[in-house]
């Protein structure tokens, strides 16, 4: 047994994680989606922190605030101009 | 329409009572909170260190304890890459009004921006370098490292970045970058021994030449990914600015 108990910082942080998850599933528009899901990704990434797994939290960091808002953005931003 | 929700909701209903069902019953049968059973992680826990003189235990595993799978995940990336480069490849046409003329104008984003490139590309390097002393490695050195230069095309505009993320100019970073993985495992391999063993000896713990050659294969995998998230970066901003189809 390493951690017995659930740490208050990994409560705030797990329960963040589900407020966040929740928001991007219920957010219809995708431009709002994609900022949601990025801030849903630095809380996994806090939480990661709280959870003592710093290897997994900076792959998570670079991945979901960089990476991925950047290709989606990129998409939207190609069908929109398509649309007009 | 209304209608229809209300019977595709009926309709889901069994789906979804089953589906909570069984992720009730899962979760009843769950250890405690922060409980590990994991025998093999308290074993690697214990040796990495004596063995491997690697202070990350977690770069120790991933490139030397299961180098090999890591080897099959890097050509995943590699070959997920080259899906979409050949996916999204045009016909080479000359460059848009847009891709000719996007220009940032704020004096202060381009001056922020072009600070946060040599921070970004700084702290990637300083991950990849430290991955076998301190936490972080060569995949997300290499992912901070292609997040500092795409902040070129965020900052400076598109003519900047597209003079730097060319195909020609990152194709033989990504190549090289992972054929180093194999050629440091073939080069085990015919000295003799079994393949990726650890030539270089297991260096000094918590320097930069600890770990032998997992400190190549480290480098190999940084530039790998930076050369493969840039080559993906580029194709998408190319595609976002291109010609109306």
């Amino acid at each position: 047994m390493i951690i017995a108990t659930i740490a208050p910082l990994q409560a705030v942080a797990l329960i963040l994680c589900a407020l966040a998850a929740t928001a991007v599933a219920l957010c219809l528009n995708p431009l709002r989606q994609i900022v949601l899901s990025g801030i849903y990704g630095l809380i996994l990434t806090i939480t990661f922190v709280t959870l003592q797994a710093p290897d997994v939290a900076l792959s998570m960091l670079v991945v979901t605030t960089v990476a991925y808002p950047l290709v989606v953005l990129a998409a939207i931003g190609r069908t929109r101009r398509k649309q007009k | 329409m209304r209608d229809r929700h209300n019977v595709r909701g009926l309709l889901a209903l069994p789906a979804v009572g089953g589906l909570g069902a069984l992720l009730a019953w899962g979760f009843s049968g769950m250890p405690p909170f922060g409980s590990f059973h994991g025998f093999y992680g308290q074993l690697l826990n214990a040796i990495a260190l004596p063995q491997r003189h690697t202070t990350n235990v977690v770069t120790a595993i991933v490139f030397d304890y299961r180098g090999f799978d890591t080897m099959g995940e890097e050509f995943i990336l590699f070959a997920a890459v080259v899906g979409v480069v050949i996916l999204m490849r045009g016909d080479n046409e000359q460059p848009t009004m847009l891709q000719r003329t996007d220009r940032v104008h704020s004096d202060a984003i381009r001056f922020f921006g072009v600070t946060m490139i040599g921070v970004g590309v700084l702290v990637g390097l300083w991950l990849a370098a430290f991955g076998l002393v301190t936490p972080g490695g060569g995949f997300q050195g290499g992912v901070a490292i292609a997040s500092g230069i795409v902040v070129l095309f965020l900052s400076i505009g598109y003519p900047a970045w597209s003079k730097l993320a060319r195909e020609e100019a990152l194709d033989p970073f990504e190549g090289i970058g992972a054929g180093t993985y194999v050629a440091v495992g073939l080069a085990a391999l015919i000295s003799g021994a079994p393949f990726l063993h650890n030539l270089l000896g297991p260096g000094t713990p918590g320097t930069l030449w600890s770990g032998g050659s997992m400190a190549i294969i480290n480098w190999g995998v940084a530039m790998e990914v930076a050369a493969a998230n840039l080559l993906l970066y580029s194709e998408f901003l190319q595609r976002y600015l291109g010609p109306k189809e």
